[in-house]
């Protein structure tokens, strides 16, 4: 499971789009540029990479509400998810989806979703394919902490234990469901919960460190591929932005020293320092690197500018694989 | 040809589908036991061949666990990565505990992702109602998916249609949900026995005349044939029209008949308000205005929950009786109201049209 120094950079340069990317994201919201809402994974990054880098091209995602990161760490391009989020044709779902539903097919990304949980029953599904097509893809459904109380995440994991399904459950234990702290809401440890199906239930306690959650996932999708069924990772990370971006609270739900202590391990800094240290990279050559993935959020930016939007027209297709009533 | 029960039917038409592409699986309760009996071989093939599990082996064939919920997601997302899934839901009641899955994931997903999905999967059931089975189990659901743009809704009621829509389903694209009813399911008819499908959207019109269109639903089918044979005899040509599938509603062939005969009935199993009959009338009202002579008169199970005992269930759904003078009425027919309790069916305590 060692990755190559060419992995570890790509692992680094995936991080800083996704922080990057949601940087300028709720900026944009801020401006007005982006309609509505966006959920960002700031903070989350190692998390969503470890993840994402343990999956191989052809392996399917599924994701939830805090959406960018999934895809951009599965090796999405930024234009058509940036065109996306403003409602662009040029939107990677030609601006029909938004935020909280990126899908981006051509790197296995099968769709976010806007409802709780609701996406682990179709990642489950892929696997089902995978399995009775006999492709060898593996899939994994990333959910939080908050859908780790959902029904059909036990629905799920029941289903892909008795058919040993080539599946990840992937919990991104960010610690908060919007402001409710996941203990309150949450008996006993998620990662426990596997061993009632039957299954490997691993927590990464650091999810700010990549190789960690890089390590623990790569071998649940080494146990997937080799067809010994599913694995439940529970991730313990932390996003350091509100909910969605624009969210005023009246509460103040989080510690300020809590956020404190995590913002001291932030994991961009940490796998720079990793890389620095091991002789990977130089900081010279990791200075270039944020500076080539700037470049490329610009470029995600104007790119997102200069799409134009749909013909209303648009609005009347992709219901159907054939037109029927008022669509075409 | 060959006769062929309805539900013998359904069982050759996956047959069939299984045997034409093994992208197709079939995964529900109890599918392994041929429960239900639409996944198992019959007669003697059945003694040679087994049942499906036997057939195609325990990959294509697949018990769940009763998890509906997981069951309708999971078949969304192999649908969505290379499978043909058929679910058996068994009951129609059923599908609400997989409400998310059905309206928010296969509805949705084509669309929202711009197209880059497409969700080649049917969904079965049967609605057990007429059959003293109480409330959990006598559902008629159809209308709440009417109302779920991204699905297609199937609503056969005759062995032949029954075969020839189910494989459309599986043939297409979309996510499909087929209601069976299970009134229906030993009635007979001529089916062909090689393969074949029917489009979707393209009504059958199940018996010509010239005074009255009456468009039925699933069981009511043959509950307005009934009635029509019946009206002949008085004098009455009634024109019965099976729309087999609701979305997509064959809307001309509707509009043409109402257009020739300037009357109409629709006969729907399902609750009254927001049901399929509300929606055809209300697109006759829309589209045919001019060529109505009468009221549009509804035929459906009033707006009340079904009841277990034989002497409360039986006078709530559409049958023969109720069709019939449902047709006197808009002829003009003076006619005497069944003896249903006040409040049944609206329809049939209105006024006629003089």
């Amino acid at each position: 499971m060692s990755l190559t120094n060419e992995e570890l950079l790509e692992m680094q340069r995936r991080m800083v789009r996704i922080r990057r990317f949601d940087e300028r994201a709720s900026k944009m919201v801020k401006r007005g540029q982006i309609p509505g809402t966006v959920h960002t994974s700031i903070g989350q990054e190692a998390q969503v990479v470890g993840a994402c880098m343990a999956l191989g091209d052809d392996d399917y995602m599924s994701g939830n509400h805090r959406s960018h990161g999934h895809p951009i760490g599965k090796g999405s391009p930024l234009g058509p998810l940036m065109a996306e989020l403003v409602g662009k044709s040029g939107g990677v779902c030609g601006g029909k989806g938004g935020s909280l539903h990126l899908a981006d097919f051509a790197v296995g990304s099968l769709g976010e979703s806007g409802i709780v949980g609701s996406s682990i029953p179709i990642a489950t599904g892929a696997a089902l394919s995978s399995k009775v097509l006999g492709n060898g893809k593996v899939s994994l459904a990333f959910f939080g902490d908050g859908a780790a109380n959902q029904g059909c995440l036990y629905e799920a994991m029941n289903l892909a234990g008795v058919w040993q399904l080539p599946v990840v459950f992937l919990c991104e234990n960010n610690q908060y469901a919007l402001s409710t702290p996941a203990h309150t809401v949450t008996s006993g440890v998620i990662a426990d919960r596997a061993a009632g199906f039957g299954m490997p239930g691993v927590r990464v306690e650091d999810g700010q460190d990549a190789m960690a959650v890089y390590d623990a996932v790569s071998t649940a999708v080494e146990r997937a591929r080799a067809g010994d069924g599913p694995t439940l990772v529970e991730v313990v990370t932390y996003r350091y932005n509100e909910h969605s971006e624009g969210l005023r609270l009246g509460t103040d739900y989080r510690n300020a020293d809590e956020r404190t202590q995590w913002l001291e391990r932030d994991p961009i800094v940490l796998f720079r320092r990793h890389l620095v240290e091991t002789g990977v990279a130089t900081d010279e050559e990791m200075d270039a690197l944020e500076a080539e993935v700037l470049d490329e959020v610009e470029q995600a930016f104007q790119f997102s500018q200069d799409s134009p939007f749909p013909d209303p027209e648009v609005a009347f297709r992709d219901l159907y694989t054939e037109p029927i009533g008022v669509t075409s | 040809m060959t006769v062929m029960s309805y539900l013998g039917a359904i069982g050759a038409a996956q047959r069939e589908a299984m045997e034409a592409d093994e992208r197709v699986v079939i995964i529900g309760e109890d599918v392994e036991a041929n429960v239900y009996g639409t996944t198992g071989g019959s007669g003697k093939s059945r003694a040679d061949k087994g049942d499906f599990l036997q057939m195609f082996g325990s990959n294509r064939i697949r018990n769940t666990p009763i998890s509906e919920e997981v069951i309708v997601g999971a078949a969304i997302g192999a649908a969505m990565t290379g499978l043909r899934p058929i679910v058996d839901l068994s009951y129609s009641s059923f599908l609400y505990m997989a409400m998310d899955q059905f309206v928010n994931q296969a509805a949705k997903n084509r669309y929202m992702f711009g197209g880059q999905a497409s969700l080649p999967v049917v969904f079965r059931s049967a609605m057990f109602y007429g059959l003293n089975t109480g409330a959990h189990h006598s559902d008629r659901p159809y209308p709440m998916f009417m109302n779920v743009p991204g699905l297609k809704i199937v609503v056969p009621s005759s062995p032949y249609d029954a075969k020839g829509l189910l494989r459309t389903a599986v043939d297409t694209d979309d996510p499909v949900l087929t209601f069976e009813a299970c009134t229906l399911w030993g009635s007979k008819g001529e089916v062909p026995e090689e393969e074949y499908s029917i489009p979707f959207g393209q009504a059958r019109t199940v018996r010509e005349g010239t005074d009255v269109t009456v468009v039925a639903i699933s069981s009511a089918v043959p509950e307005a044939v009934a009635a029509a044979e019946q009206l002949a005899e008085e004098g009455i040509s009634v024109e019965v029209i099976d729309p087999r599938t609701l979305v997509p509603l064959d809307t001309a062939a509707i509009v043409e008949s109402v257009s020739r005969t300037g009357r109409l009935v629709v006969a729907d199993p399902a609750h009254r308000t927001c049901s399929a009959a509300a929606e055809i009338s209300a697109i006759v009202a829309e589209e045919a205005f001019g060529s109505l002579l009468a009221p549009i008169v509804r035929v459906t199970t009033p707006d009340t929950q079904i009841p277990f005992s034989p002497a409360l269930e039986k006078q709530l759904y559409p049958n023969r009786s109720y069709i019939g003078d449902a047709v006197r009425r808009v002829t003009g027919e003076r006619v005497s109201v069944p003896p249903t309790p006040e409040g049944v069916d609206d329809a049939l305590s209105t006024q006629a049209p003089r």
